[in-house]
C-alpha cells in the first residue's frame, strides 16, 4: 500500500487487511499447487505399474512433531493477545525448534526410504516414490519459507511490535504456520491411504 | 463532494492498526517532499503506473522478437526454395548451404509461441493494464503491495533474460513446442532443442510463474480490499472486472503448470519417470519405466486453456471500457458483461481436454468436454452481442484505440466461428494439428488480444505519458494491420482445411499439399507486410512520449476515475484526497444531462435534471 492510503475511505470490504487478503491468496496458490501434484498422483496410480511400499514410521513422528508446533505457535498468539512479550517469543522459539526437528525427520525419513530401496530418480525408482519425494520436498521447501516468516515476525517482537494491538504479523504467521501444518497433515493421510 | 483529507483512525479490519497514527501523518508529508533517485524511481520503482510502463516496453521488445522469428519460418514455408544465405550475418550457423536448418525451424515456431503467449499477451497485456489501471480506476494510491508489485516484474524480467540467452545456446533454445510434450521435450538425445535450451526455457518459465502469482495476488487484493468509498462491485468498471477475474485464473491455474514444469525438470535432470515410460531412442532402451506423457498433457493444459483466456479476457474489458466511452453510449447490458466474464472463467477450467481429444481417451469423456467447450459459445455470444448493441445508433468517434476496439470484436468474431468447429471432437480429430487450428487461435486469441492492447495503449497513453499518439499514423496502423491480419489467417483456413499439418519444416515432399504453393507464398508475403507495418506503431509509441501533442486531464471525455487524477498523476495518483464515487463508470448521453458524459464522481445532487426516478439524491 501507498504510505499515505488508510484503510478508513475505502468501500467497506470484506473485513479483512489487504496483507491478510495477500496471504490467503499465496496460501490458494500453494493448494493449487499440492492439489495438481496429488491428483497427478491419483490418476498416474490408475494406470497400474505403481510400486507399494509401507511409509517409514518416522512419518507419524514428524507428524506429532509439526502438530506440537502448531500448539505452541497458538500459545505465542494467545500469549501476544495477552501483552505477554516474553512468552511470545519463547513460543515462537520452541515453534521454530519444532520446525526443524520436523524437517530433520523429513530428510531421516528420506534415509529410511532409501534404506528400503525406494528411491527418487534412477533405474530402480517407480513412480510411486518419486511422488513420495516430491510432495515431502515441495512441502519442506515451504515450511523453510514459513521458518522465514517466523524469524521475520519473531524480530518484530524483539522491538516490541507485537502486540495485542499489533496483532496484524503475528496473526498471518500463525494462519500460515497452522496452513503448512495442515497441509502436512493432509499430505501424510493421503500417502498413507493412497500408497 | 468531501476534500478534506482522509482521517487517520482504527485500521480496517479484524486485527487492530499496523502502525501509530502519528507515523502515517509522517509518511504523509515525508512523501510530497520526498525527492526519488533515478533508481528508485524509474528502476526499482513500487509505484503502480512506472511498473505498468515497465511491463509495456519489455512486452514491445518481446512482440518485435517473437514477430521477426515468425517471419523468419514463414520465409521458410513461403519459400522452400530460396536460399536464405542473406541471413547468414544474423543466424550464422543455422543457415547451412544457404538452407535454413530444419532444427532451428523447430525452436523458431517453439519460441514465437512462448514469447506471444507468455511474454507478450499474458505479461504484456494484463501486466501493463492490470498494473496500470487497477488502483486508478479503483481510486487507490498504489498496488496492496508495491514491493511484491515491484519483484513481480524483476521476476519477469530475469524470465525473459533467462529466455533470451538461450537463443544463443550452441544447441538452440527449446524446440519442442511452446507445449512443450514429453518426451520429446524430457529427452536431451532426441533433438537438440530438448538440451540446455530445455532447461533454460524450464527454469525461465518458473520464474515467469512466480512472477505471474506475485502480480496475480496484488490485482486481486486491490480490487477486493483498496476500492474508494462508493466504488461497489456493482459500480466497478468492466475493465476492473476483467482484469480481477484474470488474475483470479492465474492465481488457480499457474501452479498448476508450476507442478508440471516441476516435474518435467525431475524428469529430465534427476532421472525419475513421471512422463517416461518404455522408451527406445536411438536403438537404445531407456530405463525409465511407469511414467505416463498423457499425465503431462493434463497438467500443461490445465493450466494451458484457462491461459487463452488470461490472454483475451483484459483485452475484453478494455474494448468493452473504450467502445462505450467513444460511441457515447453506457455500454449495453453491463451485469451481462459481468455475468459473461464469470461463465468463461468458471467454464475455463472445465474444458482443458478438448486440446486432448486424439489422445485416445474415452468417447464419452470427450463428448462431456466437447459439450462444455460449445457452452462458452454462449458467454462469448452474450458478449458480442452487447458490443455491436452498443455500437448500434452511437455516436461513434473513430479514434485510433476506437478502430483497434471495432477491429477486436470483428477479429473476435471470425475466429470464434471456427472454434465451434474445433470444439467438436468428430470435427477436431480431423483439423487437429493442422493450419485450421493454427488459423482458429491466432484470429480468435493471438490477433484479438493484440488489438486489444493496441486500442488499450492508444487509449490511455495520455495518462501514461501525459502526450497524445498520433492520430493519423495509428490509422495507418489499424489498416495495416486489419487487412494485414485477415490476409494472414484467412487462406490459413484452407490450408488447414486441406490438412497441412503446423509444425512441418516443408511441405514440398508431399504430392497432395504443392499445389498450394502459392497460397503459403502469400500467406507468407502478408505475415511479413503485417509485420512490418507494427513500426509504424512503434514511431508513433516513442515519437509521441517525447514530441506527441499534450493531452489534457481528460483527453476522451471519459467517466471513470482515472481522468480525474492530474495530466501526468504522481506517486499516489491523486494529490488531495481520492474522490468518492457515486454512480456507475458509464453515464455517456444521458437525458438531460449538462454534458454527454457524467464522471464516476459526481454526486446526484448535482445532476438532478439527469437523475432517473430510482437514483436517490444520496449526500
Amino acid at each position: 500500500m501507498h504510505s499515505s492510503e488508510t484503510l478508513t475511505d475505502k468501500e467497506p470490504g470484506t473485513g479483512v487487511h489487504p496483507l491478510r487478503m495477500l496471504l490467503i491468496l499465496i496460501i490458494v496458490s500453494i493448494i493449487m499447487m499440492f492439489a495438481a501434484f496429488t491428483s497427478g498422483y491419483i490418476v498416474r496410480r490408475e494406470e497400474g505399474n505403481w510400486l507399494e511400499f509401507d511409509l517409514p514410521s518416522g512419518l507419524l513422528i514428524n507428524t506429532v512433531v509439526i502438530a506440537l508446533s502448531s500448539a505452541s505457535m497458538q500459545w505465542a498468539w494467545f500469549s501476544a493477545r495477552k501483552d505477554n512479550v516474553r512468552q511470545v517469543q519463547i513460543g515462537m522459539l520452541i515453534t521454530f525448534a519444532l520446525g526443524l526437528i520436523f524437517l530433520v525427520g523429513q530428510w531421516n525419513v528420506w534415509g529410511d526410504l532409501v534404506a528400503n530401496k525406494v528411491y527418487f530418480g534412477g533405474t530402480d525408482s517407480n513412480p510411486s516414490g518419486s511422488f513420495t519425494y516430491v510432495l515431502m520436498g515441495v512441502h519442506a521447501f515451504h515450511l523453510i519459507t514459513g521458518l522465514v516468516f517466523l524469524v521475520i515476525t519473531l524480530g518484530r517482537s524483539l522491538q516490541y511490535k507485537v502486540h495485542s494491538r499489533q496483532m496484524l504479523a503475528i496473526s498471518n504467521c500463525t494462519i500460515y504456520w497452522h496452513f503448512l501444518g495442515g497441509l502436512w497433515l493432509y499430505l501424510y493421510l493421503f500417502l498413507l491411504l493412497n500408497h | 463532494m468531501a476534500a478534506n483529507l482522509p482521517v487517520h483512525s482504527q485500521v480496517q479490519g479484524d486485527i487492530g492498526a499496523t502502525e501509530p497514527r502519528t507515523e502515517h501523518d509522517e509518511h504523509l508529508h515525508h512523501d510530497e517532499h520526498h525527492e526519488q533517485s533515478f533508481i528508485s524511481k524509474y528502476i526499482f520503482s513500487t509505484d503502480h503506473k512506472i511498473i505498468a510502463k515497465q511491463f509495456l516496453i519489455t512486452g514491445i521488445f518481446w512482440a518485435i522478437m517473437g514477430g521477426a522469428l515468425s517471419s523468419l519460418f514463414r520465409i521458410q514455408l513461403g519459400w522452400p526454395e530460396a536460399t536464405m544465405d542473406w541471413l547468414q550475418p544474423v543466424l550464422g550457423k543455422w543457415v547451412e548451404g544457404g538452407k535454413l536448418n530444419p532444427e532451428f525451424y523447430l525452436a523458431l515456431v517453439t519460441m514465437h509461441g512462448t514469447i506471444m503467449v507468455f511474454f507478450v499477451l499474458t505479461a504484456g497485456l494484463s501486466g501493463t493494464f492490470s498494473n496500470f489501471l487497477i488502483p486508478l480506476q479503483v481510486g487507490a494510491r498504489d498496488m496492496a503491495s508495491g514491493f511484491m508489485n515491484m519483484l513481480s516484474y524483476w521476476f519477469f524480467f530475469v524470465s525473459g533474460l533467462v529466455m533470451f540467452l538461450s537463443l544463443f545456446l550452441e544447441t538452440g533454445p527449446a524446440a519442442a513446442g511452446w507445449t512443450i510434450y514429453p518426451p520429446l521435450s524430457a529427452l536431451p538425445q532426441a533433438i537438440p532443442g530438448s538440451g540446455a535450451g530445455m532447461t533454460m526455457w524450464l527454469v525461465s518459465m518458473a520464474l515467469f510463474i512466480i512472477s505471474q502469482l506475485l502480480g496475480g495476488v496484488n490485482y486481486i487484493t486491490t480490487v477486493i480490499n483498496l476500492r474508494t468509498r462508493g466504488m461497489s462491485m456493482s459500480k466497478l468498471p468492466l475493465t476492473i472486472w476483467a482484469f480481477f477475474l484474470t488474475a483470479v485464473l492465474g492465481l488457480l491455474s499457474f501452479p498448476v503448470l508450476f507442478s508440471a514444469a516441476l516435474l518435467l525438470i525431475f524428469d529430465r535432470s534427476f532421472g525419475t519417470s513421471f512422463f517416461l515410460s518404455d522408451i527406445y531412442i536411438a536403438g537404445q532402451a531407456l530405463n525409465n519405466t511407469g511414467g505416463s506423457p498423457i499425465l503431462f498433457q493434463h497438467l500443461f493444459w490445465f493450466l494451458g486453456h484457462p491461459e487463452v483466456y488470461i490472454v483475451i479476457m483484459p483485452a475484453m474489458g478494455m474494448v468493452s471500457e473504450i467502445l462505450a466511452t467513444n460511441a457515447r453510449k453506457p455500454i449495453f447490458g453491463y451485469r451481462a458483461m459481468i455475468g459473461s466474464l464469470l461463465g468463461i472463467s468458471v467454464l475455463a477450467f472445465v474444458v482443458w481436454a478438448h486440446h486432448m481429444f486424439v489422445t485416445g481417451m474415452n468417447p464419452f469423456l470427450g463428448s462431456v468436454f466437447m459439450f462444455l467447450t460449445l457452452i462458452i459459445a454462449v458467454p462469448s455470444g452474450v458478449k458480442v452481442f452487447n458490443w455491436l448493441a452498443t455500437l448500434w445508433r452511437g455516436n461513434i468517434r473513430f479514434t485510433s484505440a476506437m478502430l483497434f476496439s471495432i477491429g477486436f470484436v470483428s477479429l473476435f468474431i471470425a475466429g470464434g466461428l471456427t472454434g465451434i468447429v474445433l470444439g467438436n471432437a468428430a470435427l477436431d480429430i480431423q483439423m487437429h494439428n493442422t493450419y485450421f487450428v493454427v488459423a482458429h487461435f491466432h484470429l480468435v486469441m493471438g490477433s484479438s488480444a493484440f488489438f486489444g492492447l493496441f486500442a488499450g495503449v492508444y487509449h490511455w497513453f495520455p495518462k501514461m505519458f501525459g502526450r497524445m499518439m498520433d492520430e493519423k499514423l495509428g490509422y495507418i496502423h489499424f489498416w495495416l494491420t486489419f487487412i494485414g491480419v485477415y490476409l494472414v489467417f484467412m487462406p490459413m483456413h484452407y490450408v488447414g482445411i486441406a490438412g497441412f499439418p503446423r509444425r512441418y519444416y516443408a511441405w514440398t515432399g508431399f504430392d497432395s499439399f504443392s499445389q498450394f504453393a502459392d497460397l503459403n507464398k502469400f500467406i507468407s508475403a502478408a505475415a511479413i507486410f503485417a509485420f512490418l507495418g507494427q513500426f509504424v506503431f512503434i514511431f508513433n509509441f516513442f515519437y509521441s512520449i517525447f514530441r506527441g501533442r499534450r493531452a489534457t486531464e481528460n483527453p476522451w471525455r471519459s467517466s471513470t476515475l482515472e481522468w480525474t487524477t492530474p495530466v501526468v498523476p504522481g506517486h499516489g495518483n491523486w494529490p488531495g484526497a481520492i474522490p468518492a464515487v457515486y454512480r456507475w463508470p458509464y453515464d455517456y448521453s444521458k437525458p438531460g444531462a449538462a454534458e454527454d458524459f457524467i464522471p464516476q464522481n459526481v454526486p446526484f445532487s448535482e445532476t438532478k435534471s439527469s437523475n432517473m426516478p430510482n437514483e436517490r439524491e444520496q449526500d
